[in-house]
């Protein structure tokens, strides 16, 4: 029985009231620095270098002698195209995941409040766009538009990428709609406009907040993906279209690795700081995840 | 008996969505790819009336026809099996096109898909068992991998272990010199020679996604009650893990598979362009490149296909293994 009251114990201190942000981790502090350092060079980058596509006959040289990261096949400065590069793929982050924060909640937050046949409506569409393979349906589309701008792009993937989001929003909306404080609240008459923004809104936040982070690293990857293979949007600099020109320029043959390189890499680690930030908002959906082990918690230990 | 149905209906009411998307894309996009795809072949041979009235079949037109008829016609050509002409392959059918790249796509996705669930799941078991252990302190490493694009660690692999170091050849599906495809060893061996490394940059870039919700539904599933009431039955830390918890952790992951499979598919195409693969997302882009919409619109349809026979599949295998979803409906 000791072991049971000292668990309860722990449990109820460890608790605290309400918790709005999640606490300071080290992964969280990691995420967040790598994160902030990428989008302030995407923000002020751009201003501080030279033209990206100014051509120089110094071709394929490495790094050092006045560029940072080395040029181009045909002497264009790679650390200037990064930073204009880092801009684009933000944007494309930011607008898509704008866009499908509000189409999941559309389908996914109404269709569950609301119930009956618009919830199964509703539920068997994002379904279906579930099953429908995303980056096919992508490149279908872009091929038939032959100039296309940034915008359309982004659209194209957020209309391709809300679902997934869409049906875990479903899944909650569902389980915090039949809890009993908002049954409390359709009794006294509140109106249903509010019980959906007061009431079951803010308990969906932290979810919400990682879907946004979900959809935009989906989105800065398919964007790179989609111009690596020459259907990004037309006159744009992301990510992928240093990586297009790199793969045609056949820097990896020359062994170009300055050309190659620092794209994905900054792809990888934006990825990586958002997945980051990503798990602490985890740790606040699902408080089973704090980084408390069961052991500890118990007070004795499993020996496997 | 209910949960089959219920689950036969939405892959119908799925396939139907597909087919009429499909169908509609290139009716709703400006420009006319009917009389840009018949400029194209005309310039490789002659343009037989039956071949032109495939295409219209297939992309549209504003002809004669309403988008009502031209839509039956659709769905009947496609219930023939009659995708129409590809231009990029002159003058092969589209449909032989897709019969020679997908085996080759299947094999390479489906093996690399299978071993990277099966790593994934048993690291991430591992990783939720034993929760600050060294294997649980792999989890951000392999996060970040999984956010490196595919194509990148292709590059990146490839101006490594082929170019620096050269391990592993650089493109291609087999030694196109000196084995004859079919099944023989030289060939088989070849095969798989040449599949390691598109095999392992998509086993690398996807085994953290598994292991993280593998490892997460572990712990979920570890302060559940009836593990510690197996606890307290006494029974060995071995049978609790893999009996009591790793089952009950492991049926997120197995649906999530099955939703997983399309951003495989997605991110081997890019993938297969890197190695020149000879698979079907090689194909897509060749087509792409030589505005080949008939071979465009029937990759896409057999992808689609694909992915929803998957999901299918893996629907039924889950009504097997976890009887409450065949209750609950």
């Amino acid at each position: 029985m000791a072991i049971t009251t000292e668990g309860a114990v722990q449990a109820a201190t460890a608790a605290p009231a309400r918790r709005r942000l999640p606490p300071m981790t080290l992964k969280l502090a990691v995420g967040l620095t790598i994160a902030g350092v990428i989008i302030l060079f995407g923000v002020v980058g751009p201003l501080l270098v030279g033209n990206p596509s100014t051509v120089r006959d110094i071709g394929l040289t490495g790094p050092g002698n006045g560029f940072v990261l080395g040029t181009t096949q045909t002497g264009q400065d790679v650390f200037a195209q990064l930073a204009h590069a880092t801009r684009g793929s933000l944007i494309i982050g930011v607008v898509v995941g704008a866009l499908t924060l509000l189409l999941s909640s559309f389908f996914g937050i109404v269709g569950a409040f609301v119930g009956g046949w618009a919830d199964e409506a509703f539920s068997l569409f994002t379904n279906i766009m579930l099953v429908i393979p995303g980056l096919p349906l992508v490149i279908l589309i872009s091929s038939y538009v032959p100039n296309k701008s940034i915008w359309l792009v982004a659209a194209v993937l957020a209309i391709t990428s809300w679902a997934g989001s869409a049906r875990v929003l479903r899944g909650f909306t569902l389980s915090v709609r039949s809890r009993d404080y908002v049954l409390a609240a359709r009794i006294s008459g509140e109106k249903r406009w509010r019980i959906l923004l007061v009431e079951i809104l803010p308990n969906l936040i932290p979810l919400l907040a990682s879907q946004v982070v979900f959809a935009v690293i989906f989105a800065i990857l398919g964007e790179a993906g989609l111009s690596f293979l020459g259907l990004g949007a037309s006159g744009s600099f992301t990510w992928g279209t240093m990586l297009f020109y790199a793969q045609n320029g056949l820097a990896l043959r020359l062994g170009a690795w300055w050309w190659f390189a620092p794209p994905g890499l900054a792809i990888a680690l934006f990825g990586a700081a958002l997945s980051l930030i990503n798990f602490s908002i985890d740790e606040i959906i699902n408080p089973k995840l704090r980084s408390q082990t069961r052991a500890e918690r118990n007070k004795w230990s499993v020996k496997a | 008996m209910r949960y089959l149905l219920r689950k036969l209906v939405f892959y119908v009411v799925a396939l139907w969505a597909a087919l009429t998307l499909n169908f509609l894309i290139p009716r709703l996009m400006p420009g006319n790819p009917v009389d840009l795809m018949l400029s194209k072949l005309a310039t490789k041979g002659p343009v037989t009336p039956t071949t032109r009235a495939a295409i219209e079949a297939l992309l549209g037109t504003d002809s004669h026809t309403s988008l009502w008829g031209q839509y039956w016609k659709y769905l009947h050509q496609l219930v023939s099996g009659n995708l129409g002409t590809s231009v990029a392959y002159f003058p092969a059918p589209v449909s032989q096109v897709i019969g020679q790249t997908l085996p080759w796509t299947v094999g390479l996705i489906g093996l690399a898909t299978v071993i990277s669930f099966a790593i994934g799941i048993l690291l991430g078991r591992a990783a939720g068992w034993r929760r600050g252990s060294w294997i649980d302190n792999l989890i951000p490493v392999t996060t970040m991998l999984q956010s490196v694009p595919y194509f990148w660690l292709a590059l990146l692999l490839l101006f490594l272990l082929g170019s620096t170091w050269p391990l592993f050849p650089l493109n291609g599906g087999y030694d196109v010199y000196s084995v004859t495809p079919g099944w023989n060893l030289p060939f088989l061996q070849s095969v798989a020679y040449h599949g390691a490394l598109p095999a392992l940059t998509i086993v690398i870039s996807s085994i953290g996604g598994w292991m993280l919700g593998m490892r997460n539904m572990m712990v979920s599933t570890l302060s559940e009650d009836f593990v510690v009431t197996a606890e307290a039955k006494g029974l060995t830390p071995r049978r609790i893990r893999s009996r009591y918890v790793a089952r009950n952790a492991i049926l997120p992951s197995i649906s999530g598979f099955a939703i997983s499979l399309g951003f495989v598919v997605a991110g081997s195409i890019v993938t297969e362009a890197v190695f020149s693969y000879p698979g079907i997302g090689s194909a897509l882009l060749l087509a792409v490149g030589n505005n080949d919409y008939a071979l465009m619109q029937g990759v896409f349809l057999i992808i689609t296909l694909a992915v929803l026979g998957a999901n299918l599949l893996v629907d039924l295998l889950y009504g097997v293994i976890d009887p409450r979803t065949r209750a609950r409906s």
